[in-house]
Protein backbone atom coordinates (compact mmCIF):
# COMPACT_ATOMS: atom_id res chain seq x y z
CA UNK A 1 0.00 0.00 0.00
CA UNK A 2 1.35 3.39 -0.69
CA UNK A 3 0.45 6.04 1.71
CA UNK A 4 -0.69 9.30 -0.01
CA UNK A 5 0.80 11.77 1.40
CA UNK A 6 -0.34 15.61 0.49
CA UNK A 7 1.97 18.68 0.16
CA UNK A 8 1.41 20.77 3.50
CA UNK A 9 -0.14 23.89 2.67
CA UNK A 10 1.54 26.80 3.90
CA UNK A 11 -0.81 27.80 7.02
CA UNK A 12 -0.12 24.13 8.12
CA UNK A 13 3.67 24.29 7.46
CA UNK A 14 3.80 27.26 10.10
CA UNK A 15 2.92 24.79 12.53
CA UNK A 16 0.27 26.91 14.60
CA UNK A 17 -2.76 25.60 13.28
CA UNK A 18 -0.97 22.53 15.01
CA UNK A 19 -0.66 24.52 18.07
CA UNK A 20 -3.89 25.32 18.94
CA UNK A 21 -4.90 21.90 18.46
CA UNK A 22 -2.82 20.91 21.07
CA UNK A 23 -3.51 23.31 23.66
CA UNK A 24 -7.33 22.53 23.16
CA UNK A 25 -7.23 18.95 23.86
CA UNK A 26 -4.90 19.32 26.71
CA UNK A 27 -6.56 22.52 27.89
CA UNK A 28 -10.17 20.65 27.72
CA UNK A 29 -8.58 17.45 29.81
CA UNK A 30 -6.51 19.70 32.13
CA UNK A 31 -10.12 21.41 32.98
CA UNK A 32 -12.02 18.61 33.75
CA UNK A 33 -9.79 17.37 35.65
CA UNK A 34 -8.98 19.67 37.66
CA UNK A 35 -12.14 22.07 37.95
CA UNK A 36 -14.55 19.47 37.26
CA UNK A 37 -12.80 16.78 39.76
CA UNK A 38 -13.42 13.88 36.83
CA UNK A 39 -10.33 11.34 36.42
CA UNK A 40 -9.63 8.31 34.78
CA UNK A 41 -10.13 6.43 38.15
CA UNK A 42 -13.25 7.40 38.80
CA UNK A 43 -14.94 6.46 35.26
CA UNK A 44 -13.71 3.19 35.36
CA UNK A 45 -13.79 2.39 39.03
CA UNK A 46 -14.60 3.48 42.63
CA UNK A 47 -10.86 4.79 43.30
CA UNK A 48 -7.46 4.50 42.91
CA UNK A 49 -5.49 1.24 43.38
CA UNK A 50 -3.97 0.56 46.38
CA UNK A 51 -7.54 0.91 48.36
CA UNK A 52 -9.75 -0.29 44.94
CA UNK A 53 -8.12 -3.05 43.46
CA UNK A 54 -7.70 -3.56 39.64
CA UNK A 55 -10.20 -6.12 38.36
CA UNK A 56 -8.16 -8.41 36.62
CA UNK A 57 -9.49 -9.61 33.28
CA UNK A 58 -9.25 -13.28 31.96
CA UNK A 59 -6.63 -14.14 30.25
CA UNK A 60 -4.38 -11.60 31.97
CA UNK A 61 -0.93 -12.89 32.10
CA UNK A 62 0.61 -12.76 35.24
CA UNK A 63 3.00 -14.66 36.74
CA UNK A 64 3.68 -18.48 35.61
CA UNK A 65 2.87 -20.62 37.80
CA UNK A 66 2.89 -24.56 38.00
CA UNK A 67 -0.13 -26.39 37.81
CA UNK A 68 -1.81 -30.00 39.22
CA UNK A 69 -4.05 -32.27 37.13
CA UNK A 70 -7.30 -33.13 38.52
CA UNK A 71 -6.32 -35.52 40.54
CA UNK A 72 -3.97 -33.22 42.60
CA UNK A 73 -0.80 -34.35 40.72
CA UNK A 74 2.26 -32.53 39.74
CA UNK A 75 1.92 -32.51 35.64
CA UNK A 76 5.29 -30.84 34.90
CA UNK A 77 7.82 -34.05 33.45
CA UNK A 78 10.96 -32.16 33.99
CA UNK A 79 11.78 -31.96 30.06
CA UNK A 80 13.56 -28.49 30.89
CA UNK A 81 11.65 -27.01 27.95
CA UNK A 82 10.51 -24.10 29.39
CA UNK A 83 14.32 -23.72 31.36
CA UNK A 84 15.92 -23.77 27.63
CA UNK A 85 13.15 -20.98 26.09
CA UNK A 86 12.78 -18.61 29.16
CA UNK A 87 14.60 -15.14 27.59
CA UNK A 88 15.69 -13.95 30.98
CA UNK A 89 16.71 -17.41 32.44
CA UNK A 90 14.66 -17.07 35.33
CA UNK A 91 13.50 -20.74 35.26
CA UNK A 92 15.91 -23.53 36.91
CA UNK A 93 14.67 -27.14 37.28
CA UNK A 94 16.65 -29.82 38.67
CA UNK A 95 15.84 -33.16 36.91
CA UNK A 96 15.45 -36.07 39.11
CA UNK A 97 18.57 -38.19 37.79
CA UNK A 98 18.66 -42.14 36.81
CA UNK A 99 17.34 -43.29 39.85
CA UNK A 100 15.42 -40.61 41.22
CA UNK A 101 12.23 -39.14 42.00
CA UNK A 102 9.12 -40.91 39.85
CA UNK A 103 6.24 -39.36 38.96
CA UNK A 104 3.36 -39.18 41.32
CA UNK A 105 1.21 -39.97 38.20
CA UNK A 106 0.51 -42.68 35.06
CA UNK A 107 1.82 -41.54 31.89
CA UNK A 108 4.58 -40.05 33.00
CA UNK A 109 8.14 -41.04 33.72
CA UNK A 110 9.83 -38.36 36.15
CA UNK A 111 9.03 -35.09 37.57
CA UNK A 112 11.08 -32.20 38.97
CA UNK A 113 13.69 -32.50 41.76
CA UNK A 114 13.24 -28.93 42.31
CA UNK A 115 11.80 -26.29 39.77
CA UNK A 116 12.42 -22.29 40.52
CA UNK A 117 10.88 -19.04 38.57
CA UNK A 118 12.76 -16.12 39.66
CA UNK A 119 10.49 -14.04 39.84
CA UNK A 120 12.50 -10.92 40.15
CA UNK A 121 14.17 -12.15 36.72
CA UNK A 122 10.77 -13.36 35.07
CA UNK A 123 9.20 -10.65 32.31
CA UNK A 124 5.95 -12.56 32.32
CA UNK A 125 6.36 -13.05 28.45
CA UNK A 126 4.43 -16.59 28.53
CA UNK A 127 7.21 -18.51 26.36
CA UNK A 128 7.12 -21.57 29.10
CA UNK A 129 3.28 -21.33 29.29
CA UNK A 130 3.54 -21.61 24.70
CA UNK A 131 6.54 -24.50 24.99
CA UNK A 132 4.85 -26.79 27.52
CA UNK A 133 3.73 -30.07 26.01
CA UNK A 134 2.28 -30.85 29.26
CA UNK A 135 0.52 -27.90 29.81
CA UNK A 136 1.98 -27.84 33.70
CA UNK A 137 2.49 -24.17 33.24
CA UNK A 138 0.83 -21.20 32.94
CA UNK A 139 0.56 -17.22 33.15
CA UNK A 140 -1.79 -16.63 36.10
CA UNK A 141 -3.39 -13.19 37.12
CA UNK A 142 -0.70 -12.45 40.28
CA UNK A 143 0.76 -9.01 38.80
CA UNK A 144 2.38 -7.84 42.37
CA UNK A 145 4.61 -10.18 44.04
CA UNK A 146 6.61 -8.55 47.04
CA UNK A 147 9.54 -9.82 48.93
CA UNK A 148 11.94 -8.34 51.21
CA UNK A 149 14.69 -10.54 50.18
CA UNK A 150 16.01 -12.03 46.78
CA UNK A 151 16.22 -15.10 48.17
CA UNK A 152 12.64 -14.92 48.79
CA UNK A 153 11.63 -14.13 45.10
CA UNK A 154 12.69 -17.48 44.01
CA UNK A 155 9.70 -19.54 44.31
CA UNK A 156 10.50 -23.23 44.60
CA UNK A 157 8.80 -26.09 43.40
CA UNK A 158 6.04 -26.25 46.24
CA UNK A 159 5.02 -22.98 46.19
CA UNK A 160 5.24 -22.71 42.87
CA UNK A 161 2.58 -25.65 43.13
CA UNK A 162 0.32 -24.32 45.73
CA UNK A 163 -0.12 -21.04 44.06
CA UNK A 164 -0.99 -22.56 40.86
CA UNK A 165 -3.57 -24.60 41.70
CA UNK A 166 -5.63 -27.31 39.67
CA UNK A 167 -6.61 -27.09 36.22
CA UNK A 168 -8.98 -29.56 35.78
CA UNK A 169 -10.11 -27.47 32.40
CA UNK A 170 -7.78 -29.48 30.00
CA UNK A 171 -7.16 -33.11 30.99
CA UNK A 172 -4.79 -33.84 28.43
CA UNK A 173 -3.79 -37.43 29.65
CA UNK A 174 -7.09 -38.47 31.32
CA UNK A 175 -8.29 -38.27 27.55
CA UNK A 176 -5.56 -40.25 26.29
CA UNK A 177 -5.86 -42.51 28.62
CA UNK A 178 -9.91 -42.87 27.66
CA UNK A 179 -9.36 -42.61 24.01
CA UNK A 180 -6.66 -45.78 24.82
CA UNK A 181 -9.78 -47.57 26.60
CA UNK A 182 -11.88 -47.48 23.56
CA UNK A 183 -9.96 -48.19 21.15
CA UNK A 184 -8.83 -51.46 23.05
CA UNK A 185 -12.41 -52.70 21.83
CA UNK A 186 -13.47 -53.25 17.88
CA UNK A 187 -15.25 -51.47 16.33
CA UNK A 188 -14.01 -47.93 17.71
CA UNK A 189 -16.67 -46.07 19.35
CA UNK A 190 -15.46 -42.61 19.82
CA UNK B 1 39.91 43.85 50.18
CA UNK B 2 35.94 44.49 50.32
CA UNK B 3 34.95 42.37 52.78
CA UNK B 4 31.02 43.85 52.65
CA UNK B 5 31.27 42.84 49.16
CA UNK B 6 32.83 39.43 50.13
CA UNK B 7 29.88 38.50 52.95
CA UNK B 8 26.99 40.21 50.90
CA UNK B 9 27.72 38.19 47.55
CA UNK B 10 28.39 35.02 49.31
CA UNK B 11 25.15 35.50 51.21
CA UNK B 12 23.59 36.14 47.91
CA UNK B 13 24.47 33.13 46.44
CA UNK B 14 23.67 30.63 48.72
CA UNK B 15 20.19 32.18 49.24
CA UNK B 16 19.92 32.10 45.41
CA UNK B 17 21.13 28.80 44.76
CA UNK B 18 20.12 26.42 48.15
CA UNK B 19 16.83 28.91 49.27
CA UNK B 20 15.23 29.77 45.31
CA UNK B 21 17.00 27.72 42.78
CA UNK B 22 17.06 23.86 44.70
CA UNK B 23 13.64 24.11 45.98
CA UNK B 24 11.95 25.53 42.64
CA UNK B 25 13.69 22.32 41.34
CA UNK B 26 12.14 20.19 43.28
CA UNK B 27 8.78 21.51 43.14
CA UNK B 28 9.14 22.01 39.21
CA UNK B 29 8.89 18.76 39.40
CA UNK B 30 6.23 18.43 41.26
CA UNK B 31 4.32 21.21 39.04
CA UNK B 32 5.18 18.79 35.89
CA UNK B 33 3.42 15.29 37.63
CA UNK B 34 0.54 17.56 38.66
CA UNK B 35 -0.14 18.84 35.54
CA UNK B 36 0.76 16.53 33.41
CA UNK B 37 -1.17 14.26 35.66
CA UNK B 38 -4.49 16.68 35.02
CA UNK B 39 -3.19 16.79 31.25
CA UNK B 40 -3.93 13.31 31.25
CA UNK B 41 -6.90 12.27 33.07
CA UNK B 42 -5.04 11.33 36.09
CA UNK B 43 -4.71 12.75 39.51
CA UNK B 44 -0.99 12.65 40.33
CA UNK B 45 1.31 12.30 43.59
CA UNK B 46 -1.32 12.25 45.80
CA UNK B 47 -0.17 10.03 48.79
CA UNK B 48 2.62 11.63 51.05
CA UNK B 49 2.13 12.61 54.55
CA UNK B 50 4.38 13.99 57.40
CA UNK B 51 4.01 12.13 60.73
CA UNK B 52 3.16 15.55 62.55
CA UNK B 53 1.63 17.55 59.43
CA UNK B 54 -0.19 15.02 58.28
CA UNK B 55 -1.93 14.71 61.21
CA UNK B 56 -3.60 17.87 60.92
CA UNK B 57 -7.54 17.99 60.30
CA UNK B 58 -8.11 19.87 56.89
CA UNK B 59 -4.71 21.41 56.46
CA UNK B 60 -2.85 18.13 56.58
CA UNK B 61 -5.22 15.69 53.87
CA UNK B 62 -4.79 18.90 51.51
CA UNK B 63 -1.17 19.09 51.30
CA UNK B 64 -0.86 15.39 50.96
CA UNK B 65 -3.57 15.64 48.37
CA UNK B 66 -1.65 18.07 46.83
CA UNK B 67 1.65 15.86 47.19
CA UNK B 68 2.87 19.01 48.30
CA UNK B 69 5.51 16.21 50.51
CA UNK B 70 6.58 14.59 47.12
CA UNK B 71 9.49 16.73 46.35
CA UNK B 72 11.45 14.73 49.69
CA UNK B 73 10.20 11.90 49.05
CA UNK B 74 11.78 11.66 45.58
CA UNK B 75 14.60 13.19 46.54
CA UNK B 76 15.29 10.47 49.35
CA UNK B 77 14.85 7.71 47.28
CA UNK B 78 17.32 9.40 44.34
CA UNK B 79 19.69 9.21 47.78
CA UNK B 80 19.31 5.91 49.01
CA UNK B 81 18.81 4.19 45.44
CA UNK B 82 21.55 1.44 44.61
CA UNK B 83 24.06 3.52 42.25
CA UNK B 84 24.63 1.25 40.03
CA UNK B 85 27.80 1.85 37.72
CA UNK B 86 28.59 -0.92 34.81
CA UNK B 87 31.30 -1.93 34.36
CA UNK B 88 32.20 -1.01 30.78
CA UNK B 89 31.65 2.66 31.45
CA UNK B 90 34.67 5.01 31.34
CA UNK B 91 34.75 5.85 35.31
CA UNK B 92 36.01 9.32 35.08
CA UNK B 93 33.92 10.66 32.54
CA UNK B 94 30.75 9.06 33.31
CA UNK B 95 31.32 10.67 36.76
CA UNK B 96 32.05 14.21 35.42
CA UNK B 97 29.17 13.98 33.26
CA UNK B 98 26.24 15.06 35.55
CA UNK B 99 28.24 17.85 37.68
CA UNK B 100 28.82 19.15 34.38
CA UNK B 101 24.99 19.11 33.56
CA UNK B 102 24.15 20.90 36.90
CA UNK B 103 26.89 23.22 36.97
CA UNK B 104 26.20 25.63 33.82
CA UNK B 105 22.49 25.67 34.81
CA UNK B 106 23.42 27.02 37.85
CA UNK B 107 25.71 29.53 37.01
CA UNK B 108 23.44 30.89 34.07
CA UNK B 109 21.54 31.92 36.93
CA UNK B 110 24.41 34.69 38.08
CA UNK B 111 23.92 37.09 35.81
CA UNK B 112 20.47 37.18 36.66
CA UNK B 113 18.51 40.51 38.05
CA UNK B 114 16.40 39.04 39.72
CA UNK B 115 14.83 42.47 41.76
CA UNK B 116 15.81 45.82 41.86
CA UNK B 117 17.30 46.52 44.99
CA UNK B 118 17.29 44.55 49.06
CA UNK B 119 18.43 47.45 50.88
CA UNK B 120 21.32 49.20 49.80
CA UNK B 121 22.31 45.51 47.68
CA UNK B 122 21.31 45.05 44.26
CA UNK B 123 19.63 41.80 43.70
CA UNK B 124 21.97 39.97 41.23
CA UNK B 125 24.67 38.16 42.17
CA UNK B 126 27.17 38.98 39.38
CA UNK B 127 26.92 42.37 37.99
CA UNK B 128 28.74 41.79 34.91
CA UNK B 129 29.02 44.60 32.03
CA UNK B 130 28.85 41.61 29.32
CA UNK B 131 26.32 39.79 30.97
CA UNK B 132 24.85 37.83 28.40
CA UNK B 133 27.89 37.10 26.50
CA UNK B 134 28.29 34.95 29.65
CA UNK B 135 25.42 33.79 29.42
CA UNK B 136 25.93 32.34 26.61
CA UNK B 137 29.31 31.11 27.65
CA UNK B 138 28.46 28.99 29.64
CA UNK B 139 25.26 27.77 28.24
CA UNK B 140 27.39 26.02 25.34
CA UNK B 141 29.56 24.46 27.92
CA UNK B 142 26.19 22.87 29.49
CA UNK B 143 26.04 20.85 26.09
CA UNK B 144 29.57 18.81 27.86
CA UNK B 145 27.67 17.14 30.22
CA UNK B 146 25.12 15.35 28.04
CA UNK B 147 28.12 14.19 25.19
CA UNK B 148 30.32 13.13 27.79
CA UNK B 149 27.03 11.16 29.55
CA UNK B 150 26.87 9.63 25.85
CA UNK B 151 30.31 8.99 25.61
CA UNK B 152 31.31 7.60 28.83
CA UNK B 153 28.38 5.64 28.90
CA UNK B 154 29.99 3.18 26.28
CA UNK B 155 26.49 1.70 25.15
CA UNK B 156 24.61 2.49 21.57
CA UNK B 157 21.53 4.63 22.99
CA UNK B 158 23.12 7.09 25.03
CA UNK B 159 25.85 7.61 22.24
CA UNK B 160 23.06 7.99 20.14
CA UNK B 161 21.57 10.70 22.45
CA UNK B 162 24.72 12.40 23.06
CA UNK B 163 25.49 13.05 19.01
CA UNK B 164 22.01 14.37 19.11
CA UNK B 165 22.25 16.50 21.35
CA UNK B 166 25.51 17.73 19.99
CA UNK B 167 24.19 18.75 16.82
CA UNK B 168 20.61 20.28 18.44
CA UNK B 169 22.60 22.67 21.11
CA UNK B 170 25.05 23.61 18.97
CA UNK B 171 22.47 24.62 16.05
CA UNK B 172 20.25 26.48 18.03
CA UNK B 173 22.56 28.34 20.13
CA UNK B 174 23.45 30.06 17.00
CA UNK B 175 19.67 30.75 16.26
CA UNK B 176 19.28 31.38 20.23
CA UNK B 177 22.61 34.27 20.13
CA UNK B 178 20.88 35.50 16.83
CA UNK B 179 17.84 36.41 18.27
CA UNK B 180 18.56 38.09 21.41
CA UNK B 181 21.11 40.62 18.68
CA UNK B 182 17.67 43.14 18.09
CA UNK B 183 17.53 43.21 21.83
CA UNK B 184 20.99 44.83 22.39
CA UNK B 185 21.18 46.80 19.29
CA UNK B 186 17.50 48.62 21.21
CA UNK B 187 18.61 48.88 24.33
CA UNK B 188 22.67 49.95 23.53
CA UNK B 189 23.79 47.98 26.64
CA UNK B 190 25.18 43.78 27.36
CA UNK B 191 24.63 44.52 31.08
CA UNK B 192 20.70 42.33 31.91
CA UNK B 193 20.51 45.07 34.73
CA UNK B 194 20.84 48.26 32.80
CA UNK B 195 18.28 46.14 30.00
CA UNK B 196 15.56 45.80 32.96
CA UNK B 197 16.00 49.21 33.48
CA UNK B 198 15.53 50.78 30.20
CA UNK B 199 12.24 47.94 29.35
CA UNK B 200 10.81 48.92 33.03
CA UNK B 201 10.81 52.85 31.80
CA UNK B 202 9.76 52.46 27.61
CA UNK B 203 8.01 49.21 27.84
CA UNK B 204 8.93 45.66 27.88
CA UNK B 205 10.63 44.00 24.77
CA UNK B 206 7.42 41.72 23.79
CA UNK B 207 4.79 43.96 25.62
CA UNK B 208 5.73 47.57 24.81
CA UNK B 209 2.54 48.94 26.33
CA UNK B 210 3.77 47.92 29.70
CA UNK B 211 5.16 50.99 29.91
CA UNK B 212 5.94 54.06 32.41
CA UNK B 213 6.15 56.25 29.33
CA UNK B 214 4.63 54.98 25.87
CA UNK B 215 7.41 55.59 23.14
CA UNK B 216 6.44 55.38 19.33
CA UNK B 217 9.97 53.68 18.79
CA UNK B 218 8.94 50.79 21.10
CA UNK B 219 5.78 50.22 19.14
CA UNK B 220 8.04 50.41 15.74
CA UNK B 221 10.16 48.18 17.18
CA UNK B 222 7.36 45.47 18.41
CA UNK B 223 7.23 43.04 15.49
CA UNK B 224 10.90 42.84 15.43
CA UNK B 225 11.45 41.95 19.08
CA UNK B 226 8.48 39.80 18.74
CA UNK B 227 10.43 37.49 16.40
CA UNK B 228 13.34 37.58 17.93
CA UNK B 229 11.39 36.15 20.99
CA UNK B 230 9.55 33.93 19.07
CA UNK B 231 13.35 32.31 17.66
CA UNK B 232 14.73 32.74 21.76
CA UNK B 233 11.56 30.75 22.87
CA UNK B 234 11.85 27.28 20.39
CA UNK B 235 15.52 27.86 20.62
CA UNK B 236 15.31 27.79 24.42
CA UNK B 237 13.24 24.82 24.46
CA UNK B 238 15.49 23.44 22.06
CA UNK B 239 18.55 23.67 24.47
CA UNK B 240 16.51 23.10 27.16
CA UNK B 241 15.63 19.50 25.56
CA UNK B 242 12.02 20.28 26.50
CA UNK B 243 9.71 18.21 23.99
CA UNK B 244 9.27 18.80 21.14
CA UNK B 245 13.29 18.68 20.57
CA UNK B 246 13.41 16.19 23.35
CA UNK B 247 15.64 13.93 20.75
CA UNK B 248 18.61 13.56 23.09
CA UNK B 249 16.44 11.42 25.27
CA UNK B 250 13.87 10.30 23.36
CA UNK B 251 12.65 7.67 25.15
CA UNK B 252 10.43 5.99 22.52
CA UNK B 253 13.28 5.96 20.15
CA UNK B 254 16.45 5.47 22.34
CA UNK B 255 15.47 4.50 25.77
CA UNK B 256 16.38 7.74 27.95
CA UNK B 257 18.71 8.77 25.61
CA UNK B 258 22.38 10.17 27.36
CA UNK B 259 21.18 9.12 30.85
CA UNK B 260 20.30 5.55 29.79
CA UNK B 261 22.99 3.84 31.67
CA UNK B 262 22.81 6.09 34.92
CA UNK B 263 20.86 4.93 38.12
CA UNK B 264 20.32 6.68 41.64
CA UNK B 265 21.67 10.50 41.97
CA UNK B 266 23.70 10.68 39.31
CA UNK B 267 20.46 10.48 37.42
CA UNK B 268 18.60 12.63 39.78
CA UNK B 269 21.57 15.17 39.18
CA UNK B 270 20.74 14.74 35.47
CA UNK B 271 17.23 15.00 35.74
CA UNK B 272 17.75 18.35 37.93
CA UNK B 273 19.82 20.12 35.78
CA UNK B 274 17.07 19.45 33.18
CA UNK B 275 14.92 21.66 35.33
CA UNK B 276 17.52 23.84 36.15
CA UNK B 277 18.09 24.87 32.92
CA UNK B 278 14.49 25.51 32.24
CA UNK B 279 14.54 27.79 35.31
CA UNK B 280 17.16 29.69 33.86
CA UNK B 281 16.22 29.55 30.22
CA UNK B 282 12.71 31.32 31.84
CA UNK B 283 14.94 33.85 33.88
CA UNK B 284 16.48 34.64 30.62
CA UNK B 285 13.42 35.34 28.74
CA UNK B 286 11.42 37.30 31.61
CA UNK B 287 14.50 39.41 31.61
CA UNK B 288 15.49 39.95 27.86
CA UNK B 289 11.72 40.53 26.76
CA UNK B 290 9.44 40.75 29.84
CA UNK B 291 11.28 43.69 31.48
CA UNK B 292 12.42 41.38 34.22
CA UNK B 293 11.60 42.89 37.85
CA UNK B 294 9.28 45.65 36.29
CA UNK B 295 5.93 45.85 36.43
CA UNK B 296 4.00 49.41 35.31
CA UNK B 297 4.18 51.27 38.41
CA UNK B 298 6.41 49.52 39.81
CA UNK B 299 9.43 50.61 37.37
CA UNK B 300 11.87 52.54 39.58
CA UNK B 301 14.06 50.16 41.60
CA UNK B 302 13.29 49.82 44.84
CA UNK B 303 13.90 52.13 48.11
CA UNK B 304 12.46 50.35 50.33
CA UNK B 305 12.88 46.11 51.80
CA UNK B 306 9.17 46.15 50.60
CA UNK B 307 9.21 46.93 47.41
CA UNK B 308 12.38 45.37 47.29
CA UNK B 309 10.78 42.14 47.88
CA UNK B 310 7.35 42.66 45.48
CA UNK B 311 10.01 43.71 42.78
CA UNK B 312 11.21 39.89 43.68
CA UNK B 313 7.68 38.52 43.77
CA UNK B 314 6.88 39.69 40.36
CA UNK B 315 10.65 38.73 38.63
CA UNK B 316 9.47 34.83 40.60
CA UNK B 317 5.62 35.07 38.91
CA UNK B 318 6.62 36.19 35.85
CA UNK B 319 9.29 33.40 35.43
CA UNK B 320 6.74 30.69 36.96
CA UNK B 321 4.20 31.38 33.76
CA UNK B 322 7.11 30.51 31.49
CA UNK B 323 7.53 27.69 33.95
CA UNK B 324 4.33 26.48 33.11
CA UNK B 325 4.58 27.32 29.53
CA UNK B 326 7.43 24.32 29.07
CA UNK B 327 5.14 22.00 31.15
CA UNK B 328 2.01 22.60 29.23
CA UNK B 329 3.73 22.64 25.62
CA UNK B 330 5.52 19.14 26.72
CA UNK B 331 2.22 17.88 26.00
CA UNK B 332 0.90 19.51 23.23
CA UNK B 333 3.14 18.70 20.56
CA UNK B 334 4.84 15.52 19.05
CA UNK B 335 8.64 15.65 18.82
CA UNK B 336 10.66 16.79 16.14
CA UNK B 337 12.10 14.49 13.57
CA UNK B 338 16.00 14.74 13.51
CA UNK B 339 15.93 16.39 10.11
CA UNK B 340 12.75 18.41 10.70
CA UNK B 341 14.75 19.85 13.48
CA UNK B 342 17.71 20.71 11.37
CA UNK B 343 15.64 22.13 8.73
CA UNK B 344 13.88 24.37 11.25
CA UNK B 345 17.30 25.52 13.28
CA UNK B 346 19.44 26.16 9.82
CA UNK B 347 17.04 26.79 7.40
CA UNK B 348 14.52 28.85 8.72
CA UNK B 349 15.63 30.42 12.09
CA UNK B 350 19.03 31.48 11.06
CA UNK B 351 18.59 32.97 8.05
CA UNK B 352 15.03 34.68 10.22
CA UNK B 353 17.49 36.34 13.09
CA UNK B 354 19.63 37.66 10.73
CA UNK B 355 17.23 39.24 8.46
CA UNK B 356 15.57 40.71 12.06
CA UNK B 357 19.04 42.53 12.94
CA UNK B 358 18.99 43.95 9.39
CA UNK B 359 15.45 45.01 10.22
CA UNK B 360 16.15 46.32 13.45
CA UNK B 361 19.08 47.73 12.61
CA UNK B 362 17.38 49.98 9.72
CA UNK B 363 14.27 51.30 11.89
CA UNK B 364 17.08 52.15 14.75
CA UNK B 365 19.40 53.88 12.17
CA UNK B 366 16.24 55.97 10.47
CA UNK B 367 14.14 57.11 14.02
CA UNK B 368 17.91 57.94 15.20
CA UNK B 369 18.79 60.16 12.19
CA UNK B 370 15.77 62.16 12.29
Amino acid sequence: MIVQRKPLTFWERLYLPAIAGGFKVTWKHFRRTLFGGDNAAKQTSKGYYPEVPWTVADGYRGAPYLLKDQDGNTKCVSCQLCEFVCPPKAIKITPPGDSGLKADRSNAEKMPLEFEINMLRCIFCGFCQEVCPEEAIFLQKDYSLTGLTRSEMIYDKEKLLALGGTNAGIQKWKHKLEEAKVQETFPVKL
Amino acid sequence: MDWNFVIFSTLKILCVIFLALMPMVAYAVLAERKISAFIQDRVGPNRVSLPLIGGIPIIGPFLTRWGVWQPMADGLKAFLKEDFTPNYVRKAYFWLAPALTMTPAFLTIAVIPFGSNLGNQKMVIADLNVGILYTFGIVSLGVYGIVLAGYASNSKYPFLGGIRSTAQMISYEIAMGMSVIPVFLVAGDLNLSKIVERQALEGWFALPFMAQQQTLMSYLLWPCAMISFFIFLVSAFAETNRLPFDLPESETELVAGYNTEYSSIKFALFFMGEYANMIAASCMMVTLFFGGWSLPGLATPANTILAGLLHIGVFVGKMLVFMVLFIWVRWMLPRFRYDQLMDLGWRRFVPLALANILVTATVLLLLNSK
